[in-house]
């Protein structure tokens, strides 16, 4: 185990871009003519393409449609409403009301039928308005889909994903604001991935769905309309990233700060903070939550000693406690201060404006932490 | 998609004793039955109580079921030597229903049912082997002894579970229908539950989304009047499920009577490749109690059961129906349940035979691809493996 952590170190971690091969199956396609809308983003021939996140998630979405029949859109408001958050934009009009569907609001119902269609052999992506509301199907998300190949010993795979808005968005109350990554984290058989950029986005969810798993797909709803950067290799439509393994965002060699979805862009500001004052931060984008990526954490830690892990959700029994015990455990002689955490606060998240911000990380507390290391 | 073989039921065996006799009637020879009781209908019209069907099938019936009740016989005796564990949940009773059903239907047909699976595993192919191994957690088992009884699966004869969550079966199993409409196979998908999951919420939400969509799905409630320990009166305001589903139609069946069965599944079938969505409620019994674990006599009483035993037993109907077509001998049947034991001991014995699963099952098809991630046991320093 400590050699194969020592010889990754040596090849780095993450930020790799794989284009996985892929043997296209066009089974009967049968586009409807509607007004052929373009879903994908803008394509300046500038110097820099820039994406939105939603745009990499719609473009994605309508590649992988387009590439195998079998991959149909399920969930509240994603046709005619055109997305609650417009992610599925034009998609309808594109592929027809038989591969995008509008369901009731009945996620234990829908959930069910979605992978009750995924043992079947279609490959549905089941869309929550939010990860709040998918607590009303978690015993399909569970029980039916990440068990199921196991139980039957791999005589029935589940080719599903389950995707939407996870933790806090703006003042929308203790209800609506919830993390699920430890939850959804902590079982075999599911994947777990938590994109941030519009790269990791669009690579991510052409992987989740070419993926024969079930994978919880974990996006933000304030990231949604944040523009990134992107290479024509990001946009081309066999980009995919692969699965288990973190993107090292800035390299550094005095502290790690592991982050993931919104967190990484706090994290990389209060990167730039520390840098003001000498401290130069490793940022990892852990991308992915299940399977972790535990070589690139480990060996990040070993080379700076010290760790910081971030995260939006509830901090008991979550992906930092996670993160810390892993470190304990393989790279204990590494560290030369503790592992600190920073998470949401232990409550139910308040209404009110100056509460919100309390309950939930900001740049000073991640600046504040690391410095408490140095 | 499934994969569909069609296979000869490992159930049938040669009819020697009816082609060797003398009797009039060939093989294939049309016989009507009639059902024991009208069936009841809601917002439909029922089909007709005349069945269409002949010697080789009802000696089939007989033989079939007979089988089924012998292995879940067995069942009973290997918990009890602690061979099997945890839950066991047996199905002796409603064999009629599985018998029936299969009858009616082809294997590119979707079955998906709750725990009280091992006869439906059966009448989809599987085999007596492949059950018992799995019962007893040997490699041999049809999910290599990492399910157990709740858990047996053959997606290749479209049975697709074998579920421990009450109801969430109903869902999956709309899903299945969805999946086939998707793909235009003009098949459809049976999704089994009992009187006690009929009032799971998650079943109206798939049914109100089946009716939607118009999709090939039966949703067939095998009523055996108890869940778990509860009555049905105690536990529905409303227990006649037939009509539960309100704007989808629905049937209610004698699920003793194997042909009846056989008659509501098919008329059922033609229905929902239609018109979408239809609701069948077999009237059954169960011996056992629940499970292994409940002795079924606290909340019924015995008179209840041997009544049921001795007016409506399935396979005892079928006798009576073959020696009344003189299709065959008292002493032939008997033979004939003389030969179903000793296969079911034979597959005991070979089951016996099978090796637990080797320790490094223990890691694989949690994923089907584990891109190397490691996995880890009780002890991570221990224990761990590399998922392929």
């Amino acid at each position: 185990m400590l050699i194969k952590i020592l010889t990754r170190l040596v090849g780095g971690g993450g930020g790799g871009v794989a284009a996985a091969p892929r043997s296209v199956s066009f089974l009967n396609k049968t586009f409807r003519n509607y007004s052929s809308s373009s879903s994908s983003s803008s394509s300046n021939s500038s110097s820099v393409k820039k994406m939105t996140v939603r745009d990499a998630l719609n473009s994605a979405l309508d590649e992988e449609m387009c590439a195998d029949r079998r991959v149909l859109l399920m969930g509240e408001e994603v046709g005619e409403y055109q997305g609650a958050y417009k992610v599925s934009k034009g998609l309808l009009q594109k592929h027809g009301p038989e591969r995008v569907i509008d369901t009731p609001i009945t996620e234990a119902g829908f959930t069910g039928i979605g992978v009750g269609a995924a043992y079947y052999g279609l490959r549905p992506v089941v869309e929550y308005m939010t990860f709040n509301f998918a607590m009303q199907a978690i015993d399909h998300i569970i029980n039916s889909a990440a068990k199921t190949n196991y139980m039957s010993a791999g005589n029935i795979n589940v080719p599903i994903v389950f995707r939407g808005p996870n933790g806090a968005a703006a003042g929308v109350g203790a209800q609506h604001s919830q993390c699920y990554s430890a939850w959804y984290g902590s079982v075999p058989g599911l994947k777990v991935l938590a994109p941030y950029s519009s790269e990791d986005a669009r690579g991510l969810l052409k992987a989740a769905i070419r993926d024969p798993d079930p994978v919880v797909f974990l996006e933000n709803e304030l990231l949604y309309g944040e523009a990134f950067p992107v290479s024509d290799e990001v946009v081309d439509s066999s980009f995919c990233i692969p699965i288990g393994k973190a993107k090292i965002e800035k390299q550094g060699k005095h502290v790690t700060i592991t982050s993931f979805s919104k967190m990484v862009g706090f994290s990389l500001k209060a990167a730039e903070i520390l840098a003001e004052d000498g401290i130069d931060a490793e940022v990892i984008n852990l991308r992915s939550i299940r399977p972790l990526d535990r070589s690139t954490i480990n060996g990040s830690v070993r080379k700076t000693n010290r760790l910081v892990t971030v995260e939006e959700g509830y901090p008991q029994h979550g992906v930092g406690a996670e993160i810390c015990a892993s470190i304990v455990e393989d790279s204990f002689d590494y560290l030369d201060a503790p592992v600190e955490r920073i998470g949401g606060a232990d409550v139910p998240m308040p209404y009110a404006a100056n509460l919100e911000r309390m309950a939930l990380p900001q740049v000073d507390d991640i600046v504040r932490a690391a410095k408490r290391l140095i | 998609m499934a994969q569909l073989t069609h296979r000869t039921s490992s159930l049938l065996k040669p009819l020697s004793f009816a082609l060797s006799s003398t009797r009039h009637l060939s093989s294939t020879t049309p016989i009507t039955v009639e059902t024991s009781l009208p069936f009841t209908g809601h917002n439909i019209e029922p089909p007709s109580r005349s069945v269409e069907t002949t010697p080789q099938e009802l000696i089939k019936f007989f033989r079939d079921m007979a089988l089924m009740r012998r292995m879940e016989i067995a069942s009973d005796s290997l918990y009890k030597a602690k061979l099997i564990r945890g839950f066991c949940h047996l199905y002796d009773g409603q064999e009629a229903v599985a018998v029936g059903m299969e009858s009616a239907i082809t294997r590119k047909d979707c079955i998906i049912t709750a725990y009280r699976d091992h006869c439906l595993f059966l009448g989809r192919g599987g085999t007596l082997v492949e059950a018992f191994a799995e019962l007893m957690g040997r490699k041999e088992g049809c999910s290599k002894g990492k399910g157990g009884s709740m858990h047996f699966y053959k997606k290749e004869g479209g049975f697709y579970g074998g579920h421990g969550i009450v109801g969430a079966q109903v869902p999956l199993g709309c899903g299945l229908a969805f999946a086939q409409k998707y793909s235009k196979d003009e098949n459809v998908t049976f999704a089994m539950y009992g009187d006690g999951a009929a009032n799971q919420g998650q079943l109206f939400e798939a049914l109100n989304m089946a009716a939607l969509w118009d999709l090939p799905a039966i949703l067939v409630c095998e009523n055996n009047h108890y869940g778990m320990g509860t009555a049905e009166w105690r536990a529905a305001k409303s227990p006649a499920y037939y009509k539960r589903g309100d704007y989808v139609p629905g049937l209610k069946v004698d699920g003793m009577d194997a042909f009846a069965v056989k008659q509501a599944c098919k008329f059922a079938k033609e229905h929902a490749l239609k018109n979408g969505p239809i609701i069948l409620e077999m009237d059954t019994y169960r011996y056992h109690g629940h499970s292994m674990s409940d002795p079924g006599s606290t909340y019924r009483t015995r008179d209840e059961i041997s009544g049921v035993r001795q007016e409506r037993d399935p396979v005892e109907r079928i006798r009576k129906l073959v020696l009344a077509h003189d299709l065959a001998t008292e002493k032939e049947l008997k033979d004939t349940e003389k030969e179903i034991r000793k296969e079911v001991d034979d597959a005991i014995a070979k089951a016996k035979e099978s090796p637990l699963p080797d320790p490094s099952e223990l890691f694989t098809n949690i994923y089907v691809k584990g891109y190397g991630v490691e996995s880890y046991g009780a002890d991570r320093k221990e224990l761990r493996a590399v998922l392929p």
